[in-house]
This record gives C-alpha cells, structure tokens and sequence, in this order.
C-alpha cells in the first residue's frame, strides 16, 4: 500500500496501463490513506463508495481497451466544483445540504477521462481567504511543520485542502481554482506543483462563482508533468460557458522536452517588494541561475503597475462577488432562517449562512458598487486593471515567460494574521497581477525556506502558453530536486 | 474614506445582511481600513485608459434562440427549503 501512495499521477497511470496493479486496488489504497489523514481536516465530504464503484467501472473499461487518459487514477475535488449528487457546500454554511442536479464541466471531463473521485476537497468558504482559516467546517492543517516545532500551520488558501491533501500523499492530484492565487499560493505553501491555466481555457460551468472575471479551474498536483496531464483532462471549449475559449487543448505533457535554450525569461524588478525576506530573493536568484545554466537567457524588464494590483483586485473581486452572491437567499437552495417577512427572510438567512470574511466582501463590494461611488472605486480599478493587463502584454515584447516567487513567505500559523484583513490580502502580492490579466501561472517547488518549510517559484506565461509555463517549470523542477515530504508522508 | 455606522447599516441592508447594532461599529472599522487601502489607485493617471470589460479579447458568442434544456421542475426544485405545488415558496408578500 505504502509503494502505491509514493507514485507519481504519471507512474500510477503507466503502471496500471502496466497492469500491475487495479484502480480498485490503489483507490482502496488512497481510501486508507484519506481515513488516516483526518485530523488534516482536507476533506468536507469523502465518497468511499463512489470511489469503490467508479473504480470497478475503470477497471471494467480497461479491460474493454476502453481506458481513458486518467483512467483509474484516484484524485479528490475541490468543494467549489458542483458534482452530482454529491454534497457540494463551498465551505459555506449557506449551502447546507445542496446536492446539486448537474456536474460541473471541469469534473465530468475529468470523470470521462477515467479519473475516480476519492471526496470533496475543504477551502476557504466562497474561495474568498489565503490561509483555510475562513472554512465553516474548520480549519485545514497544513502537513508540513517548522523545523523543531508542533504549531499547526495553516496551508495557503484558498484551495488548502486541496493542496493539503495532495502533499500528504490522501489523493493523487487535485481540482483547485484560482482567483487571485489561491492554486499558486497554496501549492507553494504545500510543496507541489500548481497552474492556473488562461482565463477561458477551463470551462466554469458548475463551479460556485467567487469573482466571475477572475475565477480559473486548474490542477494541483506533485510534479509539473502531473500537473500537465490533469490540465489537459480539464481543459476544452464549452459552449455553457460564454467566456470559454473555442481553440484546441494541445498535449501539455509533450511540452515538456527540458530544452529552454535561447528562451527569454523576464525578470520583474517590481516584484522586489519592500521587506522581502531574504530567504525569497535567495530562491529567485537561484532559480535564475538555474534557468540560466540551462540555457535560457534572462531578461529584466518592468511591470510598473504591480503595486496597484492588489487594490484593484480589493475592488473587482469583492464587486463581482457581491452581484454573485446574491443568489444565496434562502429560496433555491440551502439554509433558510426564517423572518416576519421576505426581506427579513433573506437578511436572516444571509447573516448568519454566511462567515464574517464573506460578508466584508460582500459589504465592500455593495459599497463600490453603489451609487455616486461606482465611478470613484469600481470604474477606476477598471481602468488600472487595463494599465495592469498592458504592463504585461509589453513586456512580453522582451520576453518569453516571467520568472517570479509565488508568495512573500513560507506558510504560517493558525492564528496569524487574523487582526488585518489586509496583512491577510498581502499573502497574494506576486499571484493578483497574472490573474488581474487573466495569464496562466503556475507554482513549482524549488527548495525550503530557513524554517524547513517549501517556497514556490511562479511562472507567468502569454496568453494560452500554457505549454512554455510548464515547459520551464519543469526545468526548475529538475534543478531544484525538491525531494522533501511532510511528516508522515510516504 | 472612513465609514459610520450609518453608512454601514445601510450598505448592510443593501446588501440584505442583517447586522446588528453592536457590530456596526468593528465593521466600519475593517471595511474603513480595505476602503483606505483601495484609495490609492486614486494616483493612478488613468486619463484616456479604457475599463477593462472582458479579460480573453472575444466577442460573446451568438446561438440559436430556442429551448435546449427544462422540462425537469422536480429537480430544479429538490434543494429549495420550501416547494409547494411545484413552485419555490416563500414567506406571504402580499395581505
């Protein structure tokens, strides 16, 4: 059992097509490994059984020569993803006992594809959080500890589960979604591979809506090529989605040659923010040696707008949240607390199915909204996020990909940054700018920090260049050898 | 921008999120300090700079105006916490 936790996504699916071993075998063998690692608090909603008999139904396929690309391979979901049947909450108390009629379009290409789902996946409620902390079902433990040190600490947000659960070795890849980096800073909080791929290339059918401008689905995953492969599954145009992109899904996995000779990696001088720990420059630096000594060329350039993302996005996204939300009512679906009339009907059920960070999002985003002060914040971050979007697509003039940390530290503790929303938002200073522009960007581990904790490098490609992101992810990857697990792991 | 709690009780009911009275007053403080941060794109020259609608430069798409879907009120109405003869209930709007 121990040997098949320790494969990778891609050595699973080649040894199953191998026919050493069954999906229900290695499905019984991640069941085990998912009751063992409870007291992570990954999961909302395990699915044993579903799992059990989606993995006979696999076995069943591939011996019908009916195998599929992830056929047979046991991930988990993140509770963000409608899927039928099946408790879907957002990690919010408002959508207590919601089983959704439909599938959503990213996991019923990941269930044609032969993939087995182990449960769905805890998170920050609504995605709105970079810590798991914002969960009405609890915290999510990451399963890394500082060096000599037992404090629980928190695993990025706002797919924390998610990454949680794939970096203690309770599912073999997982579905995240990032809005402002909540697949980028999660994974390099957790030690794994994580892409955002390009705004429209993942359907967002079926998936709880947080900021629709922004919201991605991508994998999480142990390795960049894992990650290619589960990207591919998920991917494709969908007419549900009027903002999915009809253009074709290439093969990620053969993007991934190791040869970036003579290709041109920017460097953002922004991104050199005030009070970086030392430890982050260090692995920056060293991932441009790394890049160099393979061969590519390093290039600086300039994002002069960075230090204004984050204020835009403190607007965009709580705005397109507050119009999303408003859905929550108490009618269609989930909790109702009653009141002497509608109005206070909704206001009752609203205050209290929804958690304290939701409603200041909601609040902010009414507000900016509102009028005679659309124009002042909503309009005008509308206007920056252009100047955002234009910083990039000139320097892509200099360069091929970009070249970045994902987070300005290591993972920290339960309880930390609880006071200040905004010490909390900071978290995702290097991740807001790709999504404001809607680029893919992935995180790869590259080495720990001075705690023993993992530390990210991010990536940023061009639009649909997702090929070239992994392609160079996968070279830090190789460099890096980023071999070390949390406790526990096998 | 510092907000009340007048401020703030009313965007608490546009937004249809009862907040009582002895939490005005911290939640104007938290959404004052997000406010205050945000204020500084107030810097930003953005003359002649077009909002940025749409993130993947597409037109929507067009399709044929007809039914694709429906005809499935059972389960449209399975989640609802009150359902009566097929429709969504609620509490009584008209005397």
């Amino acid at each position: 059992m121990t040997e098949l936790l320790g494969l990778t996504l891609a050595e699973a699916r080649d040894r199953l097509a191998g026919g050493e071993f069954t999906s229900v075998e290695l499905t019984e063998a991640y069941l085990r490994a998912m009751e063992a690692g409870r007291s992570l608090n990954a999961f909302i909603t395990e699915t044993p059984e579903k799992a059990l008999d989606m993995a006979k139904a696999s076995d069943e396929r591939r011996r019908r020569g009916e195998a599929g690309p992830l056929e047979g391979l046991p991930i988990a979901i993140k509770d963000l993803f409608c899927t039928e049947g099946v408790l879907t909450t957002a990690a919010s108390h408002i959508l207590d006992g919601f089983k959704p009629p439909y599938e959503s379009t990213v996991t019923a290409n990941l269930w044609r594809d032969g993939a087995v789902m182990l449960g769905k996946l805890n998170m920050d409620e609504f995605a709105m959080g970079s810590a798991n902390v914002t969960s009405y079902y609890g915290s999510v433990r990451n399963p890394w500890r500082r060096k000599n040190s037992e404090a629980a600490l928190v695993p990025g947000g706002s797919s924390g589960g998610s990454a949680a659960a794939v970096a203690a070795r309770l599912a073999l890849a997982a579905t995240g979604t990032d809005t402002g980096g909540s697949i980028r800073q999660p994974a390099s909080f957790c030690g794994i591979a994580g892409i955002k791929p390009t705004y429209g290339r993942c359907s967002r059918w079926g998936i709880i809506a947080f900021a629709s401008s922004l919201d991605q689905a991508g994998p999480m995953a142990r390795t960049v090529r894992d990650a290619a492969i589960m990207l591919r599954s998920m991917c494709g145009f969908d007419p549900k989605d009027s903002t999915s992109v009809d253009i074709p899904v290439p093969d990620f996995e053969a993007a991934l040659t190791g040869d970036v000779r003579g290709l041109r990696v920017g460097i953002p001088k922004e991104y050199r923010v005030d009070g970086m720990p030392e430890e982050i420059e260090r692995l920056w630096r060293q991932g441009v040696d790394w890049l160099k000594a393979a061969g590519a060329e390093i290039v600086d350039i300039s994002l002069p707008h960075t230090k204004y993302a984050l204020p835009t996005y403190y607007i965009v996204a709580p705005a397109e949240a507050s119009s999303n939300l408003a859905r929550y009512d108490g009618v269609r679906y989930g909790l109702r607390v009653p009141g002497k009339s509608l109005i206070e009907m909704y206001e009752n059920t609203r205050a209290e199915g929804f958690g304290r960070e939701v409603k200041r999002r909601i609040m902010i985003g009414t507000y900016v909204l509102s009028a005679g002060y659309y124009d002042a914040y909503y309009l005008k971050a509308q206007k920056v996020r252009s100047l955002i979007a234009r910083d990039f697509t000139n320097a892509y003039e200099r360069c091929d990909v970009i070249l970045a940390p994902t987070t300005p530290s290591t993972a920290f503790a339960i309880g930390e940054k609880q006071d200040d929303p905004i010490a909390m938002y900071l978290n995702d200073v290097f991740t807001v700018p790709a999504s404001l522009a809607g680029l893919p960007a992935m995180s790869v581990p590259a080495g720990v920090g001075d705690d023993g904790l993992p530390l990210g490098l991010q990536l940023i490609g061009r639009p649909f260049d997702e090929e070239t992101v992994l392609k160079v992810a996968e070279v830090i990857e190789r460099a890096a050898e980023f071999k070390a697990l949390p406790p526990g792991a096998v | 921008m510092s907000l009340d709690k007048a401020t703030v009780a009313k965007i608490a009911h546009l937004a249809r999120i009862k907040l009582p009275e002895e939490d005005q007053a911290a939640m104007a403080d938290e959404l004052s300090k997000i406010l205050s941060f945000v204020e500084q794109l107030a810097e930003v020259d953005t003359t002649d700079v077009e909002p940025m609608t749409s993130v993947a430069a597409q037109k929507l798409r067009w399709r044929p105006d007809q039914v694709d879907d429906g005809g499935i009120p059972e389960k449209v109405l399975a989640n609802a916490p009150e359902a009566v003869s097929g429709f969504f209930a609620v509490p009584k709007v008209v005397e």
